[in-house]
């Protein structure tokens, strides 16, 4: 009777949970992509400076547990950091300890956001944006200097 | 989300609205039910006695339906959420009162889940349970004679023979920790008894063994307080208490509100309970120290902190830790949960709950949780108390500082930790200079050192010009150095060195995605400076083979781990050839070092890569680790982060094929089993081969991992032992005194190799014995084994030549 009995108010595990965003470029159902999330070992993580390094990503992620693998988001076009990445674990309760823990703290000196993502393929480590880095920075308006500056439309309205 | 049975739309052909019978799922009602009774006691408009008599109310209406999970629920709560123990007493008693045959089933229901707790090992939950128990004779629903007799129970413990010192214990702790809660009503109804027990509890305390505790303490000073074994401690507390005449004043007790309808409750006793014997599988709690770091004399301003001995300071750090222990999981809850714990204005809550995380972070062996948790569960408590916790941990900070010439080194190591992860959230701002005086020491003390490894772990979450931006001038003898790659055939000035003109050859080669083979027959060329004659077919031990080729390709691999990492899988066949000998691995990693030594980081990742790559072995690093070579880092933290890490991979490896091992054998288990239910004569045991050839292999892959994680621990503590050793004979002769910094590191990082992997270590426990701990070994390093063994209370051989005296 003890050893099974739990309670749903500390079973509450929210840092852990789904987010709303799902990946428009998978290729399967959204109950396959769900599985996948729910059993991933790879976090993708946002709101990088263009300079945060391989390094300090591994120092930092490396507190919830041995890292399998870290792959950079890359410009399309130049093949530069462009803001985020892909952190792989070997298992999976230490990206659950990423997601509690990391996710929302600082990393140079920014708050960092991890996502649980489906998996790694070839091609994902590209942003997607019209101007080859992330969308996020073709549209927004504030200047940000850890990512290029202006955004990029912005940026052509002011050439 | 309740299913209705009828439609909204009520199409009748008479018109009439027929009434909605609304059906709801047997599970809803019960999440509904766990729902209203786990929030009880949280925030609310009403007060928490009218709360509880309309719960009350409630569950009482739902009994004839809902008793079953009713009960279960109560049962939860009880074990899992201590923190709010009074609530549910009173809730419970006010149901006794209102129905006397529930509580009874109650107090059966609890008892059942108490013998089952002590049966599967779950320790601190069944304290929680006798500790409801017993705060339920407050509530009038069990008897104080009753209680009394339990814990007589309780206290015989102490009397059995041949059992582990850590079984008296829990059965101690688990008496004399509830009676801060029922400790007054128990005199008053039976102080002869009580009396008798408590005798009986102080000749325990007296003469059972405390070996372990400096192994257990954060600090080994007792100033400004001292770090008291735990039950001594609460001994202490009780006796206090029991002085105040059981005056307790800080738990909040809501049933006194309802004393009027609770004292005319029947009472129910509890049946005899017989603890369950010791047996094998028994595995109880670890013995803790308890971690002070703050006194009244810290917050002069605010409210007065209980004291040390105080029952009050007991009771506050246990519903504390519950706090965290519930709530891990979900950091902005658990720090919210943790600043509304009730009586903050007579109490200095931030510093009790920083006390209780660093308690936590500090625990030896190791945390409750997961480190990261705290560093983050810190930052939340900052954002919601931006006004006054920030002061609190900055003076913490520096406490703990102040008095690192003390501190375990394991502790030392998660202070680095958190305090360099913690300031990478706030710019690093930190008023350096006011450690200026750590400067002037020699680089080797404590202070200096952790100072230095602070700046190392803010430089790999940075970059080094941060760093050298962040600190005065003053400290640039304690900055880090640049993380750059040391490449011995660089410069045209290196030209005579041997192997220059090779490491030219394969350099250009490797830009132009040379293959493993002409790799090799590159490096052909390379003259063995151990033999006259280089053998021409086989690739003996060469060290100047190896130096070339791997500073030649960690250098042009240098830009980042994974360029690193992609150097490594692509020439993974040349490091497997040139690292075949045990010579051959200790020589690479010397050359990674040679190459990387500005770059703790990047030497932690490569061998981590190389392990799991298998060029090198775990008994190579280890051996590397001791050598001779890494004699100037041997303190450096990132050291130790390398051993353990690749004992941990080590463990996880065994660990693998063993449950793929078991995972083989319950396959075969179910085979059999669907093959007895056909009862099919046609299929035959020839089925099983294939699995039963699959376990045998598995069988001998269990063996041989085994024997060569037992091999690893024996290089370590072989090197260990020799390297100590060394140092006792040195000082001796020398007529100088052994407790260097260098010494007292050294013997700290042996205990930390007993204590963070105690369980592999005790399956070993018999070779360690035989083979290394004997009695001929000086007694500084035998201390060291005797201690992990009380703890672990496990060695027959040394608790019996202990009780021979």
């Amino acid at each position: 009777m003890c050893s099974g009995g739990t309670l749903s108010i500390l079973r509450s595990d929210s840092y852990v949970d789904l987010s709303q965003y799902r990946d428009q470029h998978f290729r399967g159902t959204r109950y396959d992509q769900e599985r996948l999330l729910r059993k991933s070992c790879t976090l993708y993580v946002g709101n990088l400076s263009f300079y945060t390094t391989e390094e300090q990503i591994h120092e930092l992620f490396g507190k919830s547990g041995d890292i399998k693998k870290i792959i950079m988001g890359l410009d399309k076009v130049k093949k530069t950091a462009c803001g985020f990445c892909f952190v792989e674990y070997y298992a999976r309760g230490d990206a659950e300890n990423a997601m509690r823990y990391i996710n929302g703290t600082r990393l140079d000196d920014r708050i960092i956001r991890t996502d649980w993502d489906a998996g790694f393929k070839e091609g994902r480590q590209y942003g997607r944006g019209r101007s080859g880095g992330q969308v996020r920075d073709e549209y927004r308006q504030d200047y940000d200097a850890g990512r290029g500056g202006y955004g990029k439309t912005v940026q052509c309205q002011r050439a | 989300m309740s299913r209705r049975r009828h439609s909204d739309d009520s199409d009748d052909s008479d018109g009439q609205p027929h009434k909605r019978r609304r059906t709801s799922e047997p599970s809803e009602i019960e999440e509904r039910l766990e729902s209203l009774i786990c929030r009880v006691g949280e925030k609310s408009n009403s007060s928490l006695e009218s709360n509880l008599e309309g719960l009350a109310g409630v569950l009482e209406a739902d009994l004839p339906n809902y008793k079953s999970k009713i009960l279960r629920i109560l049962c939860t709560v009880a074990r899992l959420l201590p923190e709010k123990l009074t609530v549910y007493t009173t809730l419970v008693g006010l149901l006794n009162a209102r129905n006397y045959n529930f509580g009874g089933e109650f107090v059966e229901a609890m008892i059942r889940q108490l013998k089952e707790c002590l049966k599967v090992n779950m320790y601190n939950e069944a304290v929680h349970l006798v500790r409801f128990l017993s705060d339920l004779v407050n509530c009038h629903v069990i008897a104080a004679p009753s209680m009394v007799a339990m814990f007589e129970n309780f206290v015989s413990v102490t009397q059995e023979e041949d059992v582990p010192q850590v079984r008296c214990d829990w059965y101690i702790f688990a008496f004399l920790s509830s009676l801060p809660w029922v400790g007054k009503e128990l005199y008053e109804k039976k102080d002869a008894e009580m009396d008798r027990l408590l005798s009986q509890t102080e000749s325990y305390l007296k003469r059972r063994q405390k070996i372990h505790v400096p192994m257990l303490q954060v600090w080994t000073a007792d100033k400004p307080h001292p770090q008291e074994e735990y039950l001594d401690c609460l001994w202490s507390q009780i006796q206090k208490l029991k002085k105040d005449r059981w005056q307790e004043r800080h738990i909040l007790r809501p049933y006194l509100a309802f004393d009027s309808i609770l004292c005319e409750a029947l009472q129910h006793n509890l049946p005899p309970f017989t603890p369950p014997p010791h047996t094998e599988d028994s595995v109880y709690p670890m013995p803790r120290v308890i971690f002070r770091m703050f006194d009244y004399t810290d917050d002069p301003e605010g409210p007065v902190m209980p004291g040390s001995h105080s029952v009050e300071r007991f009771v506050i750090e246990e519903n504390l830790h519950c706090i965290i222990k519930s709530h891990w999981k979900e950091r902005k809850t658990c720090a919210a949960q943790l600043l509304s714990y009730p009586g903050n204005n007579k109490i200095p809550l931030n510093y009790h709950i920083v006390e209780v995380i660093f308690a936590e972070l500090f625990q030896l062996p190791s945390p409750p949780h997961i480190e990261v948790m705290y560093t983050t569960l810190l930052i939340e408590l900052c954002k919601l108390q931006p006004g006054s916790l920030p002061q609190v941990l900055a003076q913490a900070t520096e406490m703990l500082y102040m008095r690192l010439d003390t501190m375990n080194t394991t502790c030392v190591d998660r202070f680095i930790n958190w305090f360099s992860h913690h300031l990478s959230n706030f710019q690093f701002r930190w008023s350096w200079e006011d450690w200026s005086d750590c400067l002037t020491q020699d680089l080797e003390k404590p202070k200096p050192k952790f100072v230095r490894e602070v700046l190392e772990k803010c430089m790999r979450l940075s970059y080094h010009q941060r760093i050298i931006d962040i600190v005065p001038a003053s400290f640039s003898v304690l900055s880090p150095a640049n993380p750059v790659c040391i490449y011995k055939y660089g410069d045209e000035s290196n030209r005579s060195l041997p192997g220059y003109t090779v490491a030219l050859c394969l350099t250009i080669a490797i830009k132009n995605k040379a293959s493993n083979d002409e790799i090799f027959s590159i490096l052909k060329d390379v003259p063995n400076p151990n033999q006259d004659d280089d053998d021409d077919e086989g690739f003996t031990f060469n060290p100047l083979k190896i130096e070339v080729f791997v500073q030649t390709l960690l250098h042009l691999a240098a830009k980042s781990f994974s360029h690193s990492f992609s150097a490594l899988a692509k020439f993974h066949e040349v490091f497997k050839t040139l690292a075949e000998s045990d010579e051959g691995k200790l020589h690479v990693l010397r050359v990674v070092y040679e190459v990387w030594k500005n770059h703790p980081q990047m030497i932690a990742v490569l061998v981590d890569k190389m392990i799991r790559t298998q060029i090198v072995d775990c008994a190579a690093v280890a051996n590397w680790i001791f050598s001779s070579e890494l004699a100037h880092d041997f303190t450096r933290f990132y050291i130790w982060e390398i051993l353990h890490s690749t004992i941990r991979k080590m463990n996880k490896h065994v660990l693998k094929i063993h449950k793929e091992l078991e995972d083989t054998k319950a396959r075969l288990a179910r085979q059999h089993k669907r093959r007895d239910s056909d009862d099919d004569d046609r299929s035959s045991d020839r089925e099983d081969g294939p699995l039963e050839e699959q376990i045998e292999r598995l069988q001998e892959k269990v063996e041989s991992a085994q024997s060569e994680q037992k091999n690893l621990f024996l290089v370590i503590f072989q090197r260990f032992i020799m390297l100590l050793t060394e140092h006792l004979v040195r000082c001796e002769t020398g007529g100088i005194d052994v407790f260097t910094p260098w010494y007292k590191s050294c013997i700290e990082r042996l205990q930390q190799i007993f204590l963070q992997h105690h369980q592999i270590i005790q399956q070993y426990m018999v070779t360690f014995e035989n083979l290394l701990f004997t009695a001929e070994l000086d007694h500084h390093i035998l201390a060291v084994f005797q201690q992990f063994c009380t703890v672990q209370c496990t060695s027959k051989l040394f608790m019996f030549s202990l009780l021979c005296g």
